[in-house]
């Protein structure tokens, strides 16, 4: 029955448009993994491999006007919320065209005319500000919603209790998004928190409440975000929601997972790639798959030469952009 | 021109602010009901009620990143951390976001936050409630930093800085709170990164913030009676910093004395001897003399805590050392 309304929501049109999406990401990720190694890129890189679905799902779900403050594994996010593939390639070889003109890098990826203030490179370190952009859009009267992206690894973090505390406690319009992908960096989340399989837990210690999400299915995602946005928006809360999800590679690129089991990872990518699994519901044939395929991969081969084409900054253009 | 304290100084820089502009708004730790653990608040839930006088949970980390959340939605909030000490548990916030979303944005970002706070000894709280930090701020690209020693100066600087659209670090020196003086009739704002002469003098110039600016005054008025004509400056805004006006004043003294209440080593009056024997190593007849806190941390017992920390005497000492060299 709920499934039956949540298709009902989205045509099958839109789906096949966020499985293209979710293909762009992929496509974008193997490519930056590709010129990682090819010795293009510096830097410090995490790719989205397996979370695609809650890239997509969750900033679909998004209104215009809508903020968010991502991770340090942000690549789908920016893409999912409609900042061209050409800009963020471009960040990540530190150009002026790039989405945060070369100052950020992948880890620090925004695009504030479409609600992005910002990836984070320090485990938590966005959250309070969704809280704060939450607070603003309340003491305002705006319809707006601040998400805030994070993984199972960040519950552990002073800011995550203490954002969620005072997002509870002043009703902000706030939207904590966790990505649970399992693993905090190399830590399994066994290791690292007692609620690791049950999240939603966290929530429950602030009296928040909380969706539990299962972050493989994009039409999930999407339809509980949507209810989540609303449940936010109309001012009865902040919302908690515990998404659970795969990462498919390493944390970063070149890890070797010394940590994890080989047929965990092999099972984890048969199982639960939230590609597969829409295409397989969509039932796209191999032709329709292909022509998709080669349509985002040409976007992604397109970005990666207006990469390469773009304008190196100066370097005393470092000693710009401090101050307002 | 009435006569108000350091305390009713601040108060009043809010209150103005928060009478004329819907997007400020004050949150911090005790700050409605009981007016801020110094009084600093006091009335001014009454007047704005409780959405824009903000009591917070014991969370300075999430407050002062909410501050920053809020801040680039285009208000202008100001945050309270009771004690500077407090301060080092929001400092991941401060300098690894406030100080940076603009810088790591390619400038798409404004963080237009204010972050009072206070600190200094003489009242044997111990080593979590009184220590002068700024100095470890002033290091951080992004963020301005501000320590006025007046209720003129205290005033007009945090109008300023709330109207700013930088992060700031507004340090308040608890020992000032009770310090009254005539302030303009009208709240003018002072721009940031302009020293002020508090006293002219001929012989030596002496660099002093906060508390130390007044005992750098009693110094230098001790000092007259022996025949030394002493310079006081402040600073008042540590970053940006004055550089022009306290190089101008060495060149014409040819001596000079750092002072401030917080640890010598690394202070920030490691940074003023560097910028003055640099630009003015040629005028000076003498080294620059350093006045600050022993490298200790606060002791609790009131004859421990007064050794550790510089008064009017060390300052006169100093100037004197000085003057002496020829």
């Amino acid at each position: 029955m709920a499934r039956a309304e949540r298709t009902a929501e989205l045509s099958r049109e839109q789906l096949v448009e966020f499985l293209r999406e979710m293909l762009l990401i992929r496509r974008f990720e193997e490519k930056v993994e590709e010129r990682f190694r090819a010795g293009d890129l510096p830097g410090f890189l995490h790719v989205a491999i397996g979370q695609e679905a809650v890239a997509v799902g969750v900033c679909r779900a998004m209104d215009d006007g809508d903020v968010f403050a991502s991770t340090h594994r942000a690549h789908g996010h920016t893409l999912a919320r409609g900042t061209p593939a050409n800009e963020v390639m471009a960040e990540l070889y530190g150009k002026i065209e790039g989405c945060s003109h070369g100052y950020g890098g992948s880890m620090h990826l925004y695009d504030v005319e479409r609600g992005n203030l910002g990836a984070n490179a320090v485990v938590g370190g966005g959250l309070p500000a969704a809280v704060g952009a939450g607070l603003a859009f309340a003491m305002r009267n705006e319809p707006r919603v601040a998400v805030a992206f994070f993984g199972d690894g960040a519950t552990n973090i002073g800011t995550f209790h203490e954002s969620m505390n005072l997002a509870q406690l002043w009703s902000t319009k706030s939207l904590f998004v966790c990505e649970n992908n399992r693993w905090a960096e190399s830590t399994p989340g066994w290791q690292h928190s007692p609620v690791w399989e049950e999240m939603s837990k966290r929530a429950l210690a602030y009296d928040m409440h909380a969706i539990k999400v299962d972050g493989q299915d994009v039409e999930e995602v999407h339809a509980k975000t949507r209810e989540a946005l609303e449940h936010v928006r109309s001012g009865d809360g902040p919302v908690f929601l515990d998404v659970e999800t795969y990462r498919l590679h390493g944390h970063y690129i070149g890890d070797p997972q010394v940590y994890r089991r080989k047929d965990e990872i092999r099972e984890a990518n048969e199982e639960h790639d939230p590609i597969t699994l829409l295409r397989d519901r969509l039932s796209i044939d191999n032709g329709e798959f292909d022509s998709m395929n080669a349509d985002v991969q040409q976007v992604v081969d397109d970005s990666v030469e207006f990469a390469k084409n773009g304008t190196d900054p100066q370097p005393e253009d470092a000693l710009k952009n401090i101050y307002a | 021109m009435p006569e108000i304290s350091y305390r009713e100084a601040v108060r009043d820089a809010l209150a103005t602010v928060l009478r004329k502009d819907d997007d400020v708004f004050v949150m911090g730790e005790d700050i409605a009901e009981m007016g801020g653990s110094m009084g600093v608040t006091q009335g001014l839930l009454d007047e704005f009620g409780p959405e824009r006088i903000r009591n917070t949970p014991i969370s300075e980390i999430a407050i002062v990143g909410a501050g920053i959340g809020a801040a680039m939605q285009g208000m202008r909030p100001v945050v309270e951390i009771m004690y500077e000490d407090f301060l080092t548990l929001s400092l991941e916030q401060i300098v690894n976001q406030a100080a940076k979303h603009r810088y790591m944005s390619g400038g798409q970002l404004k963080v237009p936050l204010t972050v009072r706070t206070q600190g200094g000894a003489g009242w044997s709280p111990g080593a979590q409630h009184a220590q002068q930090l700024e100095g470890w701020l002033v290091h951080v690209p992004g963020l301005k930093v501000v320590f006025p020693s007046t209720p003129t100066d205290v005033r007009g600087l945090l109008y300023a800085s709330i109207y700013d659209d930088n992060p700031v670090i507004f340090f308040e020196h608890r020992t000032l709170y009770g310090l009254k003086e005539n302030v303009p009739e009208d709240l003018e704002a002072i721009e940031l990164g302009r020293a002020r002469v508090m006293r002219e003098g001929d012989d030596v110039t002496v660099i002093a913030t906060g508390r130390l600016v007044h005992e750098s005054l009693a110094a230098a008025k001790e000092a007259e009676s022996d025949g030394i004509s002493v310079e006081v400056i402040d600073p008042r805004t540590l970053q940006p910093l004055d550089e022009e006006a306290l190089v101008k004043s060495v060149k014409k003294t040819n001596r000079c004395v750092v002072a401030h209440e917080a640890i010598t080593r690394m202070g920030f009056g490691a940074e003023v001897a560097a910028v003055i024997q640099y630009q003015a190593f040629d005028w000076l007849d003498a080294p620059i003399e350093r006045v600050g806190a022993k490298f200790a941390p606060l002791p609790f017992a009131p004859v421990m805590e007064s050794f550790v920390v510089p008064h009017a005497e060390d300052v006169l000492q100093a100037i004197r050392r000085t003057v002496a060299k020829r």
